[in-house]
């Protein structure tokens, strides 16, 4: 279904979906957003005291986004184990043994994966073409027709979320949209776009216990704090995975064993284009700088060559 | 006449070459066909090792080794040193081919080769990739305005010529400074992934150390390339000023080294180098076998004078910028075990081959070696001068 710009506005007006403030996402993407302007973006909240591990979340992904099945060796559904080109979501399962007894039940978390949603992202600041956009609603997406196929967003993301479909001659980089689907063209949008019709993740919607929310980044964080201070010491370090990692995320993780067993990378509050930022804003000074020292040089060395030939 | 010479010799040496060059060639074609009809999934790249022989050799490695062009002109006609002129045309069509080769190969790792164009199209300021392609495309085309002069001269077009010749000294410049943007900005990609990449090998001036090693590696590949091409064509070594060029090598290394353990020192990283890993051991023998050994060996006059030692201590220089690209983009980044399969391989050797070929037939066609009086109609201010100071 295509939904034009003032249709959505009624939607958005109307629902959940009053979270995202226009849909056609077309418009220059903005390339980063600030902790301020993200308070109202969408955003999800992770828990990984309430997950039970059914993969619920998995599955409706897959079936709304119509990625292809994983099969194994023998042509049969198989559960995948990591994200990859046709899985945008999984859920993980941490376990301690615990020293004594192989077999007594240790620490244990189930943790899902997908992309964090970068309030500042490092595959947008990467990508050669501006494939990876920030959209001025809040989530990550993804031109289709733009890419072609560097795979340095794949080499920048900290969470090693983008994946790549190998197996084909005209792939694609692959990735959770927060289901507000691909960039389109202008006054066009996804029929993938759940955003768009008034509905969250649909990841959160199939979610039996809980243990993922959705809702506005501030109402998000408030929410994680009071779960926080509702139990002190029950959550790693009492903190929100997300809120300053690189500069914060849309995606937020709440979780009782250390993040970086979860494969969650400690990252520091900077944001990574801040690190190359000045990189490509030194071009002009390379130009003016190396420009003129070599015309001063060959002027000064040319003038040198005269005098010698004339004297 | 020089160039009778060559023609006499080549017949001599070449043929066993050509042919196993021809054939390192189909075996490339073949695993092109492999790579445009399987997709990527024909090479050992993954998810989790996005970047593989193709970017690290081919381009990184590849634009490194090709950075004498830059440098070389930069000597010749910016600091004036003339006596360096019979080695211009040579390196500059080396570097001609090393670019085209390196955009020749992202052709093979692009996942949309169909869509090469596209950073003309869409632009991104903020990517540091956007930035590399704008400057390969433009250093080719600066390449192209240089290498012209080869077929000019052949075809005898002396009014382009002159209008060449004459706009020689910009043209120089603005490669320069293309090159500078560039070759340090291959450095900077990995500026971008700090919780990826190996403490030894992550910096914020990665840049800079691209950049010097780039030049260090410029000047060993003119060494390296002109006693191999002397061998090939049968023509003396111009070992005087492959020496002098050789001089200058160890101020280069002995600067790279000075800001690459400089920066570990300030950044409380030294204690890298000796924790015993599989990391601590590439460092290792990158730094020692890449930097240290030729920057001692390169010391010694002896060894500067003897062309055979002269060009493996250059070799050893090479082989250190190859080493650390591969450090840089391979083994220090995290990620699973990666090692090239055979079209991985193939490509990269066939369009290795592809460029051999091309250098040999651009030497038996076209005026690349200047050993011979310029006609009196091409002597300009940048025309072949004899050796002066």
């Amino acid at each position: 279904m295509a939904v034009n710009r003032r249709d959505f506005l009624k939607l958005a007006g109307a629902g959940v979906g009053s979270l995202v403030l226009a849909a056609g996402h077309t418009e220059p993407a903005a390339a980063e957003s600030t902790p301020e302007e993200a308070r109202r973006h969408p955003s999800m909240l992770y828990d990984t005291t309430l997950c039970v591990g059914c993969r619920a979340c998995q599955n409706a992904c897959r079936n709304w986004n119509e990625t292809t099945a994983e099969l194994n060796s023998e042509g049969m559904y198989d559960m995948p184990t990591d994200l990859s080109g046709s899985t945008w979501t999984i859920i993980k399962l941490y376990e301690e043994e615990t020293a004594e007894d192989a077999d007594a039940p240790g620490i244990f978390s189930f943790i899902k994966r997908n992309c964090m949603h970068c309030l500042d992202p490092a595959c947008v600041s990467a990508c050669t073409v501006g494939a990876m956009q920030k959209s001025p609603e809040g989530p990550v997406i993804y031109d289709v027709n733009r890419c072609f196929g560097c795979r340095y967003c794949m080499v920048a993301c900290p969470y090693k979320v983008p994946r790549y479909q190998w197996g084909t001659t005209t792939p694609l980089v692959q990735k959770c949209t927060f289901c507000f689907g691909y960039v389109q063209p202008e006054g066009v949008v996804d029929d993938k776009n759940r955003l768009a019709q008034g509905l969250g993740p649909s990841c959160v919607e199939a979610c039996p216990t809980g243990a993922l929310s959705w809702g506005p980044r501030e109402e998000m964080l408030e929410k994680a704090h009071t779960r926080i201070k509702s139990a002190p010491g029950k959550y790693y370090e009492d903190r929100v995975y997300g809120e300053h990692e690189a500069g914060g995320t849309l995606q937020l993780v709440l979780s009782h064993v250390p993040f970086t067993k979860l494969g969650l990378p400690t990252l520091d509050p900077r944001p990574l284009p801040s690190l190359t930022d000045p990189l490509n804003w030194s071009v002009p000074g390379i130009i003016l700088g190396v420009g003129g020292l070599m015309s001063a040089i060959y002027v000064n060395r040319s003038q040198a060559e005269f005098k010698t030939k004339e004297d | 006449m020089a160039t009778t010479t060559i023609k006499s010799s080549k017949q001599a040496t070449l043929p066993v070459g050509s042919i196993i060059l021809w054939i390192i060639l189909l075996i490339g074609v073949w695993a092109a066909i492999v790579r445009y009809s399987q997709g990527l999934g024909s090479t050992n790249l993954a998810d989790s090792r996005p970047w593989g022989l193709w970017i690290a050799f081919d381009v990184m490695a590849g634009v490194a080794l090709a950075a004498g062009g830059f440098t070389l002109a930069a000597i010749v006609y910016i600091f004036r040193m003339k006596r360096f002129y019979p080695l211009i045309r040579p390196t500059l069509l080396t570097a001609y081919l090393g670019y085209l080769l390196a955009a020749g190969s992202i052709l093979f790792d692009l996942g949309r080769p169909d869509r090469f164009y596209h950073p003309f199209f869409y632009w991104n300021h903020h990517s540091v990739m956007f930035e590399i392609a704008w400057s390969v495309i433009l250093y080719l085309s600066i390449l192209t305005v240089e290498n012209s002069q080869l077929v000019l001269e052949k075809f005898r077009l002396h009014a382009l010529l002159r209008i060449v010749r004459k706009i020689t000294i910009p043209v120089v410049i603005a490669g320069i400074i293309i090159s500078t943007a560039h070759q340090s900005s291959l450095g900077g990609l990995f500026v971008l992934v700090p919780n990826q990449t190996h403490p030894l090998w992550y910096t914020p001036i990665l840049p800079v150390l691209f950049y010097i090693s780039a030049i260090s590696v410029g000047l060993a590949m003119v060494i390296v390339e002109s006693t191999l091409s002397a061998k090939a064509f049968d023509r003396p070594v111009e070992s005087h000023l492959l020496s002098e060029i050789g001089s200058w090598l160890p101020t280069m290394l002995g600067l790279y080294l000075l800001v690459n353990l400089g920066n570990l020192a300030v950044s409380g990283k030294l204690g890298f180098i000796f924790e015993g890993s599989l990391a601590s051991f590439m460092y290792l023998a990158e730094i020692i076998i890449g930097v240290v050994a030729p920057l001692i060996l390169l010391s010694f006059a002896s060894i500067r004078n003897d062309s055979a030692r002269l060009f493996q201590s250059a070799l050893l220089v090479v082989f250190g910028v190859i080493f650390n690209r591969f450090n840089v983009l391979v083994w220090g980044q995290n990620g699973a075990f990666y090692v090239p399969n055979w079209v991985e391989f193939a490509v990269t050797a066939g369009l290795i081959s592809l460029g051999t070929l091309l250098y040999i037939f651009a030497v038996k066609n076209l005026p690349v070696y200047t050993d011979h009086t310029p006609e009196p109609e091409q002597i300009s201010e940048e025309a072949p001068l004899p050796a002066a100071g």
